[in-house]
């Protein structure tokens, strides 16, 4: 086949990908610009050794990080998105979904399953920002559901780690919806006395924010993280003012009121299994 | 001041004007049929251009600065109406207003998003973008609904709850996620009611409930055709295909799912015939509160419940 009548789509999708983590042996730290060799990086879980800068990292090394060896069951991973209302901007929202779950290797923003955390049994929703910028659509919505009902059924902590960009445009009134519906489903959690644990990590914006990021029992975050219901550009451009140092992120968070702990991601397990053990969930509902 | 005329507006308001001018001279000339002809002329337009409304131009009608606001139509449809201030913790927003109301003495609590008509009242009323003491007070407002079997209704009509500074400080995203959680469990009927925008987490935040309908020229989307046109096209001039993409008016939502019905306007937007908006508007409330308080409140929130939990597509392989 001569190369220019080569398969346009072919081409688009081979140079789009892309890796959280570039490639080489090393990295530089965004944020105090050391030089970091990639095996030291992995073993410090993706944070640096000097500044302690919490690199994004997907869902597959939260769950590595959290969960016990071997006791993480997936949960839901048929559900896939469509594309109800045929979204259209400079390219469909059918082929923009093609192109994240080939680069991603993910079926969707969002994660679910049954797992162990030092023992005890949890129920788990962990966000992949790599992901359409963790977007929640009508397939977030529907998992976190279901995984809230996983929890009810077993009568086991259910846990949740937001990293999200917010509502997903490309579904429109229906993701706004998903922020009712999740909200919804976890009165059920409420009533039924079930712990609801939020981990917020780096960046939580828009309708997650403002539906179950921020509804927790017990809320931590991972530090320096990005949380906020405007984007930082919106507000600066409304107010027209530069915004202040260390604005919306997890320490600013905790400072207003709207976060229990922040914890480096090395503690994150351990801290998770205190408040687990503090935490009890009483036999029955009422 | 002059008077704020839509594009697709223009035609009909020339035909208006020639036919006031005619008018004056009617004393002097006899072309009272020729009037007439006009008359009937600038109705068929006026018929055909509202028939064949485009998205955007739906978006630019629920924008109308001479639309009906929350308080204008208290004053039309309500018997009696008790404003209370206040979220108890902070202030008092006034881009949402709330009270006691009464209406054909029916008794329940009235909460809206409320825009400025002039500047000075767009300055105030922050061009009706809540803060979450705005949010706070609706939920305080609830609350007593609530204890006192009161039905709920709510106007949505937001630009979106604002960006700033200080309502990150206070928490806007616990705020707004907060109220979704307790209108979800509200023992008491509510009626949502989009008279005017209906952007994002901002309308949601009071748009929760049993019943929501929309008025014919309004829009509920998870964000404003501008700025969608912004993040996906990157620039602002798309707002027109952006609106379209969307499907954010009154008979998308209910073709979605989302909105249980549509309240008509009177032909030329809610703007043209506010008395007749309000009637519209009175009828329909009417109806829903009426329906909605004959059921039991447990059959109530079950219903609710199962309605959000239906709103989304996907695949699920599994099942197919």
């Amino acid at each position: 086949m001569p190369w220019w009548s080569r398969n346009r789509k072919n081409l688009d999708e081979s140079q789009n990908q892309q890796r959280e983590m570039p490639d080489g042996l090393w990295t530089k730290c965004p944020s105090c610009e050391t030089v970091i060799y990639k095996s030291e990086l992995e073993e410090n879980l993706y944070t640096c050794p000097k500044c302690d800068h919490h690199f994004r990292i997907g869902s597959n090394h939260y769950i590595d990080l959290l969960t016990d060896p071997e006791t993480f069951d997936e949960t839901h991973a048929q559900l896939t998105s469509t594309d109800p209302l045929e979204f259209v901007d400079e390219d469909s929202y059918q082929v923009k979904l093609r192109k994240a779950t080939k680069r991603t290797g993910l079926s969707d923003a969002m994660r679910t399953g049954l797992g162990q955390v030092e023992g005890k049994r949890v129920s788990l929703a962990i966000m992949d920002f790599s992901f359409i910028g963790g977007s929640m659509g009508s397939v977030v919505g529907e998992k976190f559901c279901r995984a809230v009902d996983d929890a009810i059924r077993e009568r086991v902590p259910f846990i949740c780690i937001t990293a999200s960009g917010g509502a997903r445009m490309m579904e429109a009134a229906i993701s706004l919806m998903q922020m009712a519906k999740t909200s919804t489903r976890l009165t059920l959690l409420a009533d039924e006395r079930i712990p609801y644990i939020v981990i917020l990590t780096d960046p939580t914006t828009g309708g997650v924010t403002a539906s179950y990021a921020m509804l927790g029992d017990v809320t931590l975050a991972e530090p320096r993280a990005l949380i906020g219901f405007a984007g930082p550009r919106v507000i600066e451009q409304t107010i027209k003012r530069k915004l202040p140092e260390g604005f919306q992120r997890s320490e600013f968070q905790q400072e207003h009121g709207f976060v229990d702990h922040i914890v480096h991601r090395k503690e994150l397990r351990k801290t998770l299994s205190r408040v687990l053990t503090l935490l009890p969930i009483p036999e029955t509902a009422d | 001041m002059a008077k704020y005329v839509l594009e697709f507006e223009k035609p009909i308001l020339e035909i208006e004007e020639k036919i006031s001018e005619m008018r004056s001279m009617s004393d002097q000339l006899d072309i009272g049929p020729e009037i007439e002809v006009l008359e009937q002329k600038v109705e068929r337009l006026r018929k055909s251009v509202y028939e064949q409304l485009t998205r955007w131009q739906r978006v630019q009608l629920a924008r109308h600065p001479d639309r009906p606001y929350t308080l204008d139509y208290i004053a039309m449809i309500c018997d009696d109406f008790f404003e209370m201030h206040g979220d108890r913790s902070f202030g008092d927003d006034k881009a949402i207003v709330g009270g006691l109301a009464q209406i054909n003495g029916r008794k329940l609590v009235l909460i809206g998003q409320q825009k400025g008509r002039d500047t000075n009242e767009r300055k105030v009323r922050n061009f009706g973008m809540p803060n979450p003491e705005g949010y706070r007070k609706a939920l305080r407002l609830m609350k007593l609904a609530e204890r006192f079997s009161l039905p709920v209704v709510t106007l949505i009509d937001t630009p979106g709850a604002y960006p700033g500074i200080e309502a990150e400080e206070r928490g806007q995203a616990e705020s707004i996620a907060r109220n979704l959680f307790e209108m979800a469990r509200l023992k008491t009927p509510i009626v949502n009611v989009v008279i005017g925008e209906g952007a994002s987490g901002g309308a949601l935040g009071i748009g929760m409930g049993d019943t929501l309908l929309m008025l014919e020229n309004t829009w509920f989307s998870v964000i404003s055709p501008e700025s969608c046109s912004s993040i996906l096209w990157k620039s602002w001039d798309y707002k027109e295909q952006a609106a379209e993409a969307l499907r954010l008016t009154a008979g998308d939502l209910v073709e979605m799912g989302i909105a249980d019905g549509i309240i008509p306007e009177p032909i030329g937007g809610a703007h043209r015939l506010p008395k007749e908006a309000a009637d519209f508007l009175k009828t329909a409330l009417i109806q829903a509160l009426d329906q909605l308080t004959q059921q039991p409140i447990p059959q109530l929130l079950r219903q609710r419940r199962d309605r959000y939990a239906a709103i989304g597509v996907f695949n699920d392989a599994a099942v197919a």
